[in-house]
């Protein structure tokens, strides 16, 4: 509501600088300063690359241990200590996120193309289609999503691959929800009766008029789901059921710097601190997506 | 009403059948023979094939299965291989440790979340807003695991407020038993701590607003009486479902906790049964877990029902 006494405010007026471009990069660095989501970006991105570039980022070998120098605090060699095996904690670290990272998004790829297939195909068919994979759903939806994977973990086995599939599969149901409500309401849209009627073919309503025009939601749950992922992967990382020993992986990481608790708390710093920078930097930047996606949506998005 | 709860209960069964039939199939998706795994691998074939019979391994898949259910439903869950006892025995016997774990965890999320969630939102961009914004931030950030790893370092082998983990029964030693739960408590509840005061803070936001409020403010109530009486009181309702919802990761979290602070319950048991492979211990767990999931929802749906009228209609 605009009042009179809004008129009085001073209006902030920027000093003009004499070179354009120098006003341009202050201003940029300016609001760059003020928006703490992009700080949180360039946390992602220099993940990214150091996921990528692992081998010329790391000091050391991930693999190359030194017993004589096991289990030490931070030092300049080691700016995050040595694990029990006098193992570099920063290379483990780095490499790490090779595997947090690409357990992530594989898993999300996956069950989010599977759940979103599932939840459009539901919506447009309807009848008894739909009813059976609202079932299916169901069936997944009655599992505490951890429980879930630790079950399937166990039936196909400790790795990194399966405890992919395992993410992948617990979150099938939360992108064919969403894929089926949004598919329920373009469905009715004008464009897709003209497609049905000028007799294209069904995958290519689906593909092409429907799956475009529910992709955003779906974006923004992808970006904040891999954290959750990230997470899960950590947790059964760290309960032994993930990645096997000698692979660097944070969860596994925190796992093997329990022991030292009493004698060198620093172990667990690197891989817990990584854990949480990047879980952060994605939900986030997620928020931000969504926001800029969908302005009106609301606060919460399920796990 | 009993329509209502009647019709819910009957669209679960189906739900619920297919929720046994993955319960069963998490030991029959491992690759090779459970018999021969039980057993070890120097087991005779003599032996592996009186195992098979004796599990019923040689029969049809849907036989196995409609014989298992059978066996199920009638408390018969199998027999533990690690622990020599019936699993449903060993389940039981394990269900008060855990149960006092996740309440606990569930109430120190619900009394922390409230007055905060409360406060942020009749005091929006108010440095506690900020601060919980933060908190709600970071909690989820921060793995059940490295929390709770975190707190056994700075209060239990720094400080040493508190053990490091273990159990005293509540029975034998009160304080004792308060003295083991306070760290496993705060690493179960803390990231619902966060989910309850959003959910909270943004439900008091959108009440707030509503015109019966501003009637409450116009008839000269005190701030705190609508906000906290008036306000609060509609505003509980998405609370309740998130709350529903928790129950399922406190669930899973107790699996975490309970092993990093040695607390002898259900979650405990069930990663030491996976490591192990003590597969039928897994499959009662992993089922009467989703069951006990599955219950709670349908609690809260009918609770749901009952403080809000409207929605029996709708369904």
């Amino acid at each position: 509501m605009a009042t009179p006494t809004d008129f009085q405010k001073p209006q902030s007026i920027e000093p003009r600088a004499s070179v354009a471009t120098t006003s341009r990069i202050v201003r940029f660095l300016r609001e760059f300063w003020h928006n703490p989501r992009l700080w949180f970006g360039i946390i992602l991105l220099v993940f990214v690359i150091a996921a990528i570039f692992a081998p010329f980022v790391s000091p050391y070998p991930p693999l190359l241990y030194h017993p004589a120098v096991s289990a030490q605090g931070p030092s300049l060699a080691h700016p995050l200590g040595t694990d029990g095996l006098g193992r570099d904690q920063l290379s483990r670290v780095i490499y790490g996120t090779r595997i947090s990272l690409s357990v992530g998004v594989a898993s999300i790829l996956v069950g989010g193309l599977i759940g979103t297939l599932l939840g459009i195909i539901g919506a447009y068919f309807q009848g008894w289609v739909d009813q059976v994979l609202t079932m299916v759903v169901d069936t997944l939806l009655a599992f505490p999503s951890l429980i879930l994977s630790l079950a399937i973990v166990t039936a196909l086995g400790p790795s990194i691959v399966n405890v992919t599939i395992a993410l992948a599969i617990v979150r099938i149901p939360i992108y064919s929800r969403l894929a089926r409500g949004q598919t329920l309401q373009v469905a009715t849209e004008e464009y897709v009766a003209a497609a049905v009627a000028s007799g294209t073919r069904t995958h290519k309503i689906l593909l092409r008029h429907i799956l475009p025009n529910i992709f955003s939601p779906l974006l923004v749950q992808a970006t904040i789901s891999i954290s959750f992922a990230i997470l899960d992967e950590a947790t059964l990382s760290f309960l032994g059921l993930g990645a096997q020993p000698p692979t660097p992986d944070w969860g596994s990481m925190i796992s093997d710097a329990q022991v030292y608790l009493n004698s060198d708390p620093w172990m667990m710093f690197g891989p817990a601190l990584a854990i949480v920078l990047i879980v952060l930097s994605l939900n986030i930047l997620g928020d931000a997506l969504r926001e800029y996606l969908d302005p009106r949506s609301s606060a919460n998005v399920p796990r | 009403m009993a329509r209502y709860i009647l019709r819910r209960i009957l669209f679960m069964l189906p739900v619920a059948l297919l929720v046994s039939f993955m319960a069963f199939m998490t030991v029959h998706l491992i690759p090779g023979d459970p018999a021969r795994i039980l057993l070890g691998e120097y087991a005779t074939p003599q032996a592996v094939k009186a195992l098979d019979q004796q599990l019923g391994l040689d029969k049809p898949l849907p036989v196995q299965f409609a014989l298992w259910l059978w066996q199920a439903l009638h408390g018969n869950l199998g027999q533990s291989i690690q622990l020599q006892e019936p699993v449903l025995q060993a389940i039981q016997d394990k269900l008060p440790v855990t149960a006092e774990l996740g309440i606990a965890s569930l109430l120190y999320a619900l009394i922390l979340a409230v007055p905060f969630g409360i406060y942020s939102a009749t005091h929006k961009n108010s440095w506690v807003d900020w601060l919980t914004n933060v908190f709600s931030l970071l909690s989820t950030a921060i793995p059940n695991f490295v929390l709770g790893l975190a707190l056994i370092f700075f209060f239990a082998v720094d400080l040493r407020f508190f053990p490091p983990g273990g159990f005293v029964p509540f029975t034998n030693d009160v304080t004792g038993n308060i003295r083991d739960l306070i760290l496993p408590m705060i690493t179960l509840g803390t990231a619902s701590v966060a989910v309850n005061m959003r959910q909270i803070r943004a439900s008091m936001l959108e009440v707030l607003g509503q015109d019966y409020v501003r009637t409450a403010r116009a008839k000269g109530l005190s701030e705190r009486r609508v906000s906290y009486v008036h306000a609060f009181r509609n505003a509980v309702l998405p609370v309740l479902t998130i709350v529903g919802l928790q129950v399922g990761s406190i669930l899973a979290g107790a699996f975490i906790v309970e092993t990093i602070f040695l607390w002898p319950g259900i979650g405990q048991m069930a990663i030491s049964s996976i490591l192990a492979k003590d597969y039928p211990v897994v499959q009662g767990v992993v089922l009467l877990s989703a069951f006990a999931y599955m219950a709670t929802n349908l609690l809260v749906d009918i609770l749901y029902a009952v403080l809000d009228p409207r929605i029996r209609l709708d369904k």
